[in-house]
C-alpha cells in the first residue's frame, strides 16, 4: 500500500480487500450444512448472514478495485505513468527554505511539479 | 408507529427516489432539459420527506421502516430519528442548493445543451447514499451506504482528468478505499463478538462484552469515521483531495461527506459505547483537529486550501460536542453539524464564484474584489461571519451550546472549551485575512485562465444570475438557523436527549416489530 506506483497500490487493496473478506467468512464461525429450510435441522446450519456480507462486500472490494485499476490507466495516458507525485505543498516549502530559488506562486508551481514529473 | 403504514413507508423514499432518478437521467441521457427536471425535483421531493420525517420524529418519535417486512433484528431497518432528520433535511437542502448552481455554471460553461452521462446520476447517487448512511440502522447497511456514497464521489472527483486533478483523486481514492476495507474489518468483529450488525440490537449485547474488548471495536469505528470525516491526525488527505475538484462538487463534499462521517461516529458511540462523564480521548482528538487546522489555514495561500483547512478545524467543534458526552453536549454538536454543513457548501460555493471572477486561487494575486464585485463581498461576508461565530449568526448560537455543555461538564471539558475560543479567533483571523487580500486593496488585474480547454472556466466576469441565487439562498439557510435558532436546539436538545437515553431508538426499532 506505501509504493508509490498506483499498481502496486492497487495489488494491496486487492490482498487487504482479499483478506478482509476471508474474516467476514470466518466471522460465521466452522462449516456447516447449507442454510435451506427443509434440507437439514437448522441447528446444522452455517450462519448466513455472514456470507451474504460477504458477498456484497466482494461485490464492492471487485468494483472499487476496477475503478482503481481505470483511475491507474487514465494517470499512464496523461502523464506516462502511474506514480504518486510529490506534495506540491511540501515542494513549496522546500523551496521557500532555500531562499536563493524565487518564490513561486501556486499555479507556477502546479506547471513546474508537472515538468519535473516528466 | 403500526398504526401508520404511510409514515412507516416514507423513510425508505429519501432513499429510493435519488436511486430511480439517477436510473432515469441515464434513460434521458440525450435530453439535457430532462436530466435536470429529474434531478432537481427529486432532490426537491427528498427534501420535502426529510421535513416530514423530521417533524414526524419530533412529535411522536423515531419512524422505523423494516424492509421487506422482516422485523428487526433480522431484517433490515431504515430508522428516522431526530438528529438523522434534522441533518437529512439540512444536506439535501445544500445539495438542492449546489445542483442549481452546478446547473447554471454546466450552462454557461458548455452552452444549454451539453449533456452528461455521469454527473447527475452520480450526483443522485451520491445525495441517496448520504440519505441511506443517515437512516440505515445496521451497520452493514452503514457501510454499503458509505460504499454508494464514496462510489459516487470518486466519479465526481475523477471526472474530466487532467493531470492536477489525477494526484488528488489518487490519494482520495485509496485513503477511503483503506478506511472502508477497515469499516468492514470492524463490522466483521463486531458480528464475531455479539452476531448481530443491527444497531439497537448492538447497544444491548455490547454492554455484555468484556471491557477490553470494548474498547477495540470502539476504537476501530473512531478510526474508520475519523479518516472519513477528517480528524487530526488522520485528516491529511482531505487538503489536498478538495481543493482540486470543481467548485459544486467541493462545496457538495464539504457540506456532505465529512458531517456523515461524523453522524455515524456519533450515532455508533452514543447508540453501542456510552460513557458516563466526558470521553478524554475524543476531548484530545478535537483539540488537535480544532488547532491543527485552524494553524494550517493560516499557512495557506490558496483559497480552497484554506477553506479545506478550516473544515478541519470546525470538525473539531463538533467532536469537542461529542466528547463532552452529555445531552446538552450532543445537542450542540448537532446543531453545529447543521450549521457547518451549509455555511462550509457556501463558502466553498463563493470562493468558486470568486476563483471565477479573478482566475486565479492564489490569495495574493487577488484584490479590489469589494469595488468590482460588491455582491460577491456581501456572499463572502455573511458566511464567514457565520463561520467565526460573531454573534447575531448561526454559529454563535451553535458555539455558545457547545461551550455551555462543556463549562458544565467539569474541568476537561473547560480547558478544551477554552481551546474552543483560541480556535474561533483563529478562524476569524484566516478569514479576515482572506477579507483582506481579496476584496480590500487595489483591483488586481484579472488573471488569464491558464487552461482554457478544462473544465473550470476562470477569468470572466460572465457569471449566470443562478449562480449567485444558488449561492445567496444557503446564505438565507444558514440566516434562518439563526433566526430559528430557539425552535431549532429545541429540537437538538430532545436529539441529545435521545442519544444519552438510548431506550426511544432501541424500543422504536425493536419494539414495533
Amino acid at each position: 500500500m506505501l509504493q508509490r506506483s498506483l499498481m502496486r497500490v492497487l495489488l494491496g487493496v486487492v490482498v487487504l480487500g482479499h483478506g478482509t473478506n476471508l474474516l467476514l467468512q470466518l466471522v460465521g464461525g466452522p462449516p456447516a450444512r447449507v442454510p435451506i429450510v427443509g434440507n437439514s435441522p437448522p441447528e446444522t446450519f452455517a450462519d448466513p448472514l455472514p456470507q451474504a456480507l460477504a458477498l456484497t462486500a466482494v461485490v464492492i472490494t471487485f468494483a472499487l478495485t476496477t475503478f482503481l485499476l481505470a483511475l491507474g490507466y487514465r494517470s499512464f495516458t496523461l502523464i506516462g505513468h502511474d506514480e504518486v507525485q510529490d506534495d506540491l505543498e511540501d515542494r513549496r516549502i522546500a523551496r521557500i527554505k532555500h531562499p536563493a530559488a524565487s518564490l513561486p506562486t501556486t499555479d507556477d508551481d502546479r506547471d513546474s511539479g508537472d515538468e519535473e514529473a516528466r | 408507529m403500526t398504526a401508520q403504514p404511510v409514515l412507516t413507508a416514507l423513510p425508505t423514499l429519501p432513499v429510493l427516489l435519488p436511486i430511480l432518478g439517477a436510473a432515469l437521467t441515464v434513460v434521458v441521457g440525450a435530453s439535457v432539459a430532462a436530466q435536470r427536471i429529474i434531478a432537481l425535483t427529486t432532490l426537491g421531493a427528498v427534501a420535502t420527506v426529510a421535513a416530514v420525517l423530521l417533524a414526524a420524529a419530533d412529535r411522536t418519535g423515531p419512524v422505523v421502516a423494516a424492509l421487506g417486512g422482516w422485523a428487526p433484528p433480522v431484517g433490515i431497518a431504515l430508522v428516522a430519528d431526530r438528529l438523522s432528520a434534522l441533518l437529512l433535511l439540512v444536506s439535501t437542502l445544500v445539495a438542492l442548493a449546489v445542483l442549481v448552481y452546478a446547473i447554471s455554471q454546466r450552462i454557461a460553461d458548455y452552452g444549454r445543451r451539453m449533456a452528461s452521462s455521469t454527473f447527475y446520476p452520480m450526483y443522485l447517487v451520491l445525495s441517496a447514499g448520504v440519505s441511506l448512511a443517515y437512516l440505515s440502522g445496521d451497520l452493514f447497511t452503514l457501510f454499503v451506504s458509505f460504499e454508494i456514497m464514496l462510489t459516487a464521489s470518486y466519479v465526481l472527483i475523477t471526472r474530466r482528468t487532467t493531470t492536477q486533478t489525477i494526484r488528488a483523486g489518487m490519494t482520495y481514492v485509496t485513503v477511503s478505499l483503506l478506511s472502508s476495507l477497515l469499516f468492514l474489518t470492524a463490522v466483521g468483529m463486531v458480528y464475531a463478538a455479539t452476531a448481530t450488525v443491527n444497531l439497537a440490537d448492538l447497544s444491548e449485547r455490547v454492554q455484555t462484552l468484556p471491557p477490553g474488548l470494548r474498547t477495540v471495536l470502539a476504537l476501530m469505528l473512531v478510526v474508520v469515521f475519523g479518516i472519513k470525516a477528517a480528524m487530526v491526525p488522520l485528516h491529511f488527505w482531505l487538503p489536498d483531495s478538495y481543493p482540486n475538484a470543481p467548485a459544486p462538487v467541493t462545496a457538495l463534499f464539504a457540506g456532505l461527506l465529512t458531517k456523515v462521517s461524523f453522524y455515524a461516529m456519533v450515532r455508533t458511540q452514543t447508540l453501542l459505547f456510552p460513557h458516563d462523564g466526558p470521553w478524554t480521548l475524543m476531548l484530545w482528538f478535537a483539540v488537535a483537529t480544532m488547532l491543527v487546522g485552524a494553524l494550517g489555514a493560516l499557512a495557506q495561500n490558496d483559497i480552497n486550501r484554506l477553506l479545506s483547512f478550516l473544515l478541519v478545524s470546525h470538525i473539531g467543534f463538533m467532536l469537542f460536542g461529542l466528547g463532552v458526552f452529555d445531552a446538552r453536549g450532543l445537542s450542540g454538536a448537532t446543531l453545529y453539524a447543521a450549521h457547518h454543513i451549509t455555511v462550509l457548501a457556501t463558502l466553498f460555493l463563493v470562493s468558486g464564484l470568486i476563483v471565477r471572477r479573478t482566475g486565479t486561487v492564489a490569495l495574493d494575486r487577488m484584490g479590489g474584489l469589494l469595488r468590482t464585485s460588491p455582491a460577491l463581498a456581501v456572499l463572502f461576508g455573511i458566511p464567514a461571519l457565520t463561520l467565526a461565530g460573531i454573534p447575531p449568526t448561526a454559529g454563535f448560537v451553535a458555539k455558545l451550546q457547545l461551550l455551555q455543555a462543556g463549562a458544565e461538564a467539569g474541568p476537561g471539558p473547560v480547558a478544551v472549551a477554552e481551546v474552543v475560543i483560541v480556535a474561533s479567533f483563529l478562524t476569524l483571523y484566516a478569514l479576515a485575512r482572506v477579507w483582506v487580500r481579496v476584496f480590500w486593496g487595489k483591483p488586481a488585474p484579472t488573471v488569464e485562465d491558464p487552461d482554457p480547454d478544462d473544465e473550470l472556466e476562470v477569468g470572466t466576469a460572465r457569471t449566470p444570475w443562478p449562480m449567485y441565487a444558488a449561492t445567496a439562498g444557503l446564505v438565507v439557510v444558514s440566516l434562518a438557523i439563526a433566526a430559528f435558532a430557539g425552535p431549532l436546539s429545541g429540537v437538538t436538545g430532545r436529539a441529545g436527549e435521545d442519544l444519552v437515553a438510548r431506550d426511544g431508538y432501541r424500543t422504536a426499532v425493536l419494539g414495533s416489530g
